[in-house]
């Protein structure tokens, strides 16, 4: 068994909000391996990116804040660490890109600037070996002309240019784990396919964990090893991308599955969809959260959050219909 | 780059020439005949010395060929004799120039510096005590007219503690070299540019306060922070440079009202600028000379804008333009 990168446990995360406490994450728990790639899927405001900011610490605090659970990352847990130690982290050992490759970038430095600010902050190099490393960098990931490319102002590239920049930034200092949220959310549909193939050839070049926060189920399909899903601040299914994609546990995963539009489908029909919309996380019932827009709710489903029951060795769905279901050996 | 400059100049020189025209037919409506003035100066006069005092200075001739002579010599650089000093109007306005000028970027220096850096402060923490006494200070600043902060000034420095001198630019009674008298100069500038400079510092501390709140909800923000840079260098790195493009450009639009506030801080300071003179000239009749300043301001303000330009191009590559 491999040591995980990333092990988290049980994480909660509350909100305090004008109308009660929200909680936003609610017993969080999975690992990433070496070089693995776990997809995070789910609805918008499931707690995907709050996941992500709780990993490097950057919750906006107040208003939220870590309750409970760990986050083990290399033998240390997050949450317990200071601000001066997260930092050294940050952009260290564990980099994130973001959504928005257009705003994500200071329009006020160059591209070069930017990248060689993470690698002098985490490798204490000379400014000349900083900007040589994020022309390298620019290289890496596939910009033509990178040295030319490193003069560059964020508003002179293009929205995919401008990706493939935060990927070298995030990439520069060789972190143990890569967290992308939604990276190719504003991007054109060819330049989405390029970064995932960027983030999956890094990936096998450098060995670099990669958690991948993404709507795109073709995405998860084709690159990743382990599928997290969540519904209003729970992972509600977790396992192998493949068993999670074949046979999926939780009716919120199937009818995530079913949204997925198919090339080869009666172009007349409607998109199935999933009914209702995700609940507001202050006034969550007792029972499961996706017992008002479920199909297959029973009374029972209202009586308390079902437990995670196992499909197989490693993969699991908190669904009560799963309860008894024979485990295959 | 060329092209670009050039066009500025020549809106510049077309500005520059409706704004001669302007000031000219404006103080031709004012109320006050110069030929009165003049001849009160004389110490009374009959008919025939107020005819010849207009024929002296060309107050008999139509009003469009009193505006041709005036903006035919006004090109060559003569703006006329002043009616009262009976000096060229140009030499008297460039022999004040340079203490209204040093004035000005004394006192737009101050406030912008010290103005930021409050703002900057106050944004750190935008519930705190430091924010709230900012907030305050802005209030203050920006709500008391400029000469009632001269006289509390004046008072609370002539008789409470005589630290700075609260009248003229120089001592006349000290001796010593240039360096002595630079601190001299400087050393009376304070009250003036303080008091000038009050207005102006609230504002920017305010406007850099707000500016900077929004700049730190950037998403470039929150890059900064995930690739491990302090909250220190966040703030003074990444986030001020981003929050100081609207405060260059709304100092860069205040450039006239400051020149304006210097006349009454140089009305209570006896400052011997430009304002002083404007508000002499104004009183004496003295049309050349009022005129006189009139354009210099306009030419100010021009160069001013120019510099603005010039320095939000320096501060924000993208409207540096040109890929």
């Amino acid at each position: 068994m491999v040591e995980p990168v990333l092990d988290i446990r049980n994480l909660k995360v509350d909100f305090a909000t004008r109308n009660g406490v929200a909680h936003v994450l609610d017993d969080i728990s999975f690992t990433v391996e070496p070089g693995e790639l776990l997809g995070i899927v789910g609805e918008s405001g499931c707690g995907k990116s709050m996941t992500a900011l709780s990993i490097l610490g950057l919750i906006p605090s107040p208003p939220g804040k870590i309750v409970g659970g760990s986050i083990n990352f290399q033998g240390r847990d997050l949450t317990k660490l200071s601000q001066a130690e997260m930092r050294k982290i940050r952009g260290g050992d564990i980099a994130m890109i973001f959504q928005e490759p257009m705003t994500s970038l200071n329009p006020v430095f160059t591209c070069g600037e930017q990248i060689a600010e993470a690698v002098r902050l985490h490798q204490g190099v000379s400014p000349k070996a900083a900007r040589a490393r994020a022309v390298e960098m620019l290289r890496a990931v596939g910009i033509p002309e990178p040295e030319m490319r490193a003069d560059a102002y964020p508003h002179q590239l293009s929205g995919g240019m401008r990706q493939r920049v935060m990927i070298a930034m995030a990439l520069s200092c060789e972190p143990k784990l890569l967290i992308a949220d939604e990276p190719t959310t504003a991007l054109d549909v060819t330049v989405q396919a390029q970064i995932f193939g960027l983030l999956d050839d890094l990936r096998r070049r450098t060995g670099t964990a990669i958690i991948l926060i993404t709507h795109d189920m073709g995405a998860i399909a084709e690159m990743a090893d382990k599928v997290a899903v969540m519904y209003a601040g729970r992972v509600i299914e977790r396992g192998p991308a493949d068993a999670v994609l074949d046979d999926p546990g939780h009716p919120y995963t199937r009818g995530l599955l079913a949204s997925i539009p198919r090339i080869d489908a009666d172009p007349d029909a409607d998109l199935p969809e999933i009914p209702g919309i995700v609940p507001a996380l202050t006034d969550l019932g007792r029972g499961c959260a996706f017992e008002p827009r479920c199909k297959l709710a029973v009374d029972r489903c209202r009586l308390a959050q079902p437990p995670h029951f196992p499909m197989s060795s490693d993969h699991s769905a908190a669904c009560i219909h799963l309860e008894g279901r024979v485990i295959p050996a | 780059m060329f092209n670009r400059v050039l066009r500025q100049l020549l809106y510049a020189a077309a500005l520059i020439l409706a704004v001669l025209v302007l000031n000219f037919l404006l103080i031709q409506l004012a109320p006050g005949d110069p030929a009165q003035v003049i001849a009160g100066e004389m110490g009374g006069a009959n008919e025939e010395v107020m005819a010849a005092i207009r024929q002296q200075y060309g107050l008999d001739k139509p009003l469009l060929t009193q505006l041709g002579l005036y903006l035919g010599r006004a090109l060559q650089g003569d703006l006329g004799m002043s009616y009262f000093y009976n000096r060229p109007v140009t030499e008297l306005i460039l022999s004040r120039l340079g203490p209204t000028l040093l004035l000005v970027a004394a006192a737009l220096g101050f406030a912008m510096i010290v103005g930021t850096r409050l703002g900057l402060l106050a944004a750190r923490n935008p519930r705190g005590l430091s924010s709230a006494a900012v907030t305050v200070l802005a209030l203050v600043g920006y709500s008391a007219p400029v000469f009632w902060t001269g006289l509390m000034l004046v008072i609370l420095f002539a008789a409470k503690i005589p630290l700075f001198p609260v009248a003229g630019m120089i001592d006349v009674v000290k001796q010593g070299g240039p360096l002595m008298r630079a601190l001299d100069i400087a050393h009376h500038l304070v009250l003036p540019a303080l008091t000038l400079g009050l207005v102006y510092l609230a504002q920017y501390s305010r406007l850099t306060r707000a500016s900077m709140l929004e700049v730190l909800g950037a998403d470039y923000i929150r890059t900064a922070r995930a690739k491990g840079v302090s909250e220190r260098r966040v703030l003074n790195h990444h986030a001020f440079r981003n929050a100081l493009l609207p405060v260059v450009t709304v100092a860069g639009m205040q450039f006239g009202a400051i020149i304006s506030g210097a006349v009454l801080v140089e009305t209570v300071f006896s400052w011997p600028g430009l304002g002083t003179l404007a508000f002499q000239s104004i009183l004496a009749r003295d049309y050349p000379t009022v005129l006189g300043i009139l354009f210099f301001s306009t030419l100010i303000v021009i160069i001013a804008n120019l510099l603005t330009d010039f320095v939000s191009r320096l501060l924000d590559p993208r409207l540096a333009g040109g890929r």
